[in-house]
């Protein structure tokens, strides 16, 4: 077997692994090979979530066992306030940060088109622009079709300023690129962590138990059921209430665009709904959770302790909370004033904010989810296989 | 004035202050580390033996006080207090439920740890998230906790307890005072002194790592010893494991421990044998090591496995000098060469025909050799090898303060009113020698709550009579 441990040297070097801010892939990798190195000879955090259980499967961490392992973290922070080797200790023992820079580097790493990998290390721009030449585009577009941004009420016809088949086309050809660009990354990454013993069937018990995982944020309630950690060594649920907001919110507005679609197609009832209709009703609802949810975990966001997680991926999680934010505020607007003059320039702005949200879709943040969903899904097929190690009593 | 003062900063003198809090009294906490360092050797932990008659939520079958007992008086070789053990093994039974009150969350016991599922319940995340949980409940019932404050000696009137008096010269009054402060393990100086040389001519405990916090410097039970308390203990008397002789000099903890023990031999400088390294499962024996590592010279020893034993053993945090022949792992190792291998050679033709099984005490055992290997002897001839550097690594000390039952600190045999002891400083009553895992927490966690509770009672007493 080929050697399965760190050197020492790298033990003792954590401080330069850690403040070299150019640090490549490779070091991370060290890195989070040096660090499950000393929990997997600890093992102390067990209880907390899927990864410590994950990890004592194995006496080694390779390359696609690290990608695993950091995608299936959930940044929740009970193992570094928990960690006896955590810093000042000499070990500077820290996952949720070591396992956050990994996983950044994975999602550049399996993005496709490879080559849109770089712009998750660009996250900031990328959102601005995407924003800045989407809101242009619809704005331009609804002057170039309409003459005005400013028209006489239209009883909330948003198809009287962009035509639905016009509508239809943009938005669906970005949500399918975002789709299959997103789709074709989390396969790479499921091909490359799958080991041998998984390559069968996947059993409908693994399948609904990752699924449950996903739904009800498993591993955001810290293995006691008191929540994660955020500013200190305190447990609060309120990161699992806010992204519960966001992640529900975000589902009912995408339910709503689903019954929308039907009634336009099957129903042949063209937008717009009355405000008791469902659509509108699965919308608002949508939008509020998008508002409170997104400045929920906004708020959290800046609260976190310093140590936890990677604060450098900061300004990508808050943009992505931001974009949500803002289609939800743009289109709770729009519902409000839809009858007034001002429909053209709000739709023109919300469309803006969404085709933004899509089109960064697969560079930035929302890729956690369905990276997390993978692994989740990996995590729940490897428990039913069996533990080829038999260590002993320590 | 505070009511209570508790001194000490881990498991025994968060339960004392809690304890201490709940019943009425004010209380201020004195810990000797900064905030990050804060729960000497508590943070460390990971478990509680707790005595129970039937299974509970983390805790299978049944493990009642007569087995609980018997297996203390077996490790100690009687030297402990029956009475003072058969308190801490009732309370083991009935704490939990307050722990939990103050946020200390269990878990089941952790991989690897199947032998301890009924006997011991293993904390959520170890020592430090217990040791965490209890400062945020301290901080939230309004215990006044101070860091950075070493405690120098105690000022008396007679058996009472006046104030304390910190390294920085602050004095704090108080009416009662609870004495939590842990062993003198950290305090190299004094292990120097009371190991003293041995026979041939060297100092071990100069070679000794202290594989707990940095802060257990001993300064106060020194104080105390030295200002007539009763004294309870060995001083050369300790928890001692071989660990990695690579871990850190403080606060290595757990990860620092070397399981592959009884998979191989292990040899000395002089490239020998010296003990059965099967003689039982290790975490039965681990804590014999320490002693006999300390008894070698130099204080070190190597665990020699080869290529079938990887995968059979807890993986440990260094990885292993690694070599083709054993010859070539002498040399890496710095071991001679020709010893090395004639003790190899010796115990490989030792080895008797067995079935290996290395989840029982199997019947692979050396025929003729001295010393033998009673389980798990196979021979060593699989290539890669690989060698662990072994050091004595302590845990804690045993030398201590003598009490009662009431926890109180005893001058010339006679109880003081107002000052108690709890945790390492005491926990020398019950355990005079030898050790069973999570002991020291029920011992701590025991007594850190009667010296709270007694201390707020006389707090109180004092506040009625001068009312």
């Amino acid at each position: 077997m080929s050697t399965p441990f760190v050197e020492r040297e790298a033990v003792v070097a954590a401080d330069t692994v850690k403040t070299d801010i150019v640090a490549t892939f490779a070091q991370y990798e060290a890195e989070a090979q040096r660090i499950l190195t000393i929990c997997n000879s600890c093992r102390y955090c067990e209880g907390f979530c899927a990864v410590f259980p994950a990890m004592t499967r194995r006496l080694e961490f390779l390359k696609n066992d690290i990608h695993y392992l950091a995608n299936l973290c959930h940044n929740c922070g009970a193992c570094l306030h928990a960690c006896q080797y955590a810093a000042p200790h000499e070990f500077d023992v820290n996952v949720p940060r070591t396992m956050a820079q990994v996983r950044s580097q994975t999602y550049a790493d399996y993005a496709w088109p490879p080559a849109f990998g770089a712009l998750y290390a660009r996250n900031g721009v990328v959102v601005a622009l995407a924003i800045a030449i989407s809101l242009a585009l619809f704005l331009m577009l609804a002057l170039f079709l309409n003459g005005t941004l400013w028209h006489q009420p239209l009883a909330g016809d948003f198809y009287a300023i962009f035509p639905h088949n016009t509508m239809v086309a943009m938005f669906g050809a970005v949500f399918l690129f975002a789709i299959v660009a997103l789709g074709i990354g989390v396969a790479r990454f499921w091909k490359v962590t799958a080991s041998v013993e998984e390559s069968g069937a996947v059993p409908a018990g693994a399948v609904g138990e990752a699924t449950a995982d996903v739904l009800t944020l498993k591993y955001l309630d810290g293995g006691h059921g008191e929540g994660c950690n955020e500013s200190d060594s305190r447990f609060t649920l309120w990161r699992r209430r806010f992204h519960h907001l966001t992640f529900y919110g975000f589902m009912l507005c995408f339910a709503a665009t689903v019954v929308g679609t039907f009634y336009h197609y099957l129903l042949s009832w063209p937008a717009p709904y009355p405000f008791f209709s469902l659509p509108v009703i699965l919308g608002t609802l949508g939008g509020i959770g998008l508002l409170i949810g997104p400045a929920g975990l906004w708020v959290l966001n800046v609260r976190r302790h310093p140590d936890h997680g990677d604060t450098r991926q900061r300004p990508m999680d808050r943009a992505f909370l931001a974009q949500l934010f803002l289609v939800s505020l743009t289109g709770l607007a729009l519902l409000a004033f839809r009858d007034t003059s001002a429909m053209a320039v709000l739709l023109a702005v919300h469309l803006g904010f969404v085709m933004a949200f899509f089109a960064t879709m697969p560079y930035g943040k929302f890729a956690h989810g369905i990276y997390r969903s993978a692994a989740l899904l990996k995590y729940a097929l490897e428990k039913r296989t069996p533990n080829n190690l038999n260590l002993g009593a320590d | 004035m505070v009511d209570v003062l508790v001194i000490g900063g881990g498991n025994a003198a968060l339960c004392a202050a809690l304890s201490a809090r709940e019943a009425g009294a004010s209380v201020a906490l004195l810990e000797a580390s900064p905030r990050e360092w804060r729960g000497g050797n508590s943070q460390h932990t990971r478990n509680l033996r707790c005595m129970h008659d039937e299974p509970q939520d983390v805790l299978v079958g049944s493990y009642p006080e007569e087995e609980y007992w018997q297996d203390l008086l077996k490790v100690t070789g009687g030297i402990t207090n029956e009475h003072l053990a058969r308190l801490v093994i009732r309370r083991s039974g009935t704490c939990r439920p307050w722990m939990r009150k103050y946020g200390v969350r269990f878990q089941h016991s952790l991989s690897g740890t199947l032998h301890l599922a009924r006997t011991n319940a293993f904390f959520m995340g170890g020592g430090k998230a217990l040791v965490n949980a209890y400062y945020n409940s301290a901080e939230a019932l309004g215990v006044d906790i101070h860091y950075n404050s070493p405690v120098a000696s105690i000022e008396r009137d007679g058996d009472r307890f006046i104030a304390a008096i910190l390294e920085d010269g602050r004095r704090i009054e108080a009416a009662a005072c609870v004495l939590a402060a842990g062993g003198f393990e950290s305090n190299r100086e004094w292990l120097d002194e009371v190991w003293g040389e041995n026979e041939n001519g060297e100092r071990p405990a100069r070679e000794f790592l202290i594989r707990g916090t940095r802060f257990n410097q001993g300064v106060l039970l020194r104080h105390m010893l030295d200002s007539g308390a009763d004294a309870v203990g060995d001083p050369t008397q300790a928890h001692m494991v071989a660990i990695d002789a690579r871990s850190p000099l403080y606060d290595g903890g757990i990860c620092t421990r070397i399981d592959c023990v009884p998979l191989g031999i292990v040899v000395n400088r002089e490239g020998k044998r010296f003990y059965d390294e099967g003689e039982d499962f290790w975490p039965k024996r681990y804590a014999i090591w320490g002693r006999l590592v300390a008894q070698q010279r130099g204080q070190i020893a190597w665990s020699i496995i080869d290529r079938k034993s990887i995968g059979r053993f807890m993986p440990p945090v260094f990885p292993g000098e690694k070599a083709n022949s054993i010859g070539e792992l002498a040399q890496r190792l710095g071991l001679p060469i020709e010893q090395t291998l004639a003790t190899v050679r010796q115990y490989n033709a030792a080895c008797a025909e067995g079935t290996f099984d290395h989840t029982i005490l199997d019947d692979c055992r050396t025929v003729g050799l001295t010393p033998g290997k009673s389980h798990w002897a196979t021979p060593i001839v699989e290539p890669p090898f690989y060698g662990f550097p072994l050091k004595p690594g302590v845990t804690f000390t045993y030398l201590g303060l003598k009490t009662d039952d009431t926890a109180a600190v005893r001058f010339d045999d006679r109880p003081s009113p107002n000052l108690y002891v709890a945790g390492e400083m005491m926990a020398g009553n019950i355990l005079g020698q030898g050790y069973t895992g999570g002991i020291g927490m029920a011992i701590g966690t025991a007594f850190g709550r009667i010296a709270g509770g007694n201390a707020a009672a006389y707090a109180s007493a004092g506040r009625r009579q001068a009312a």
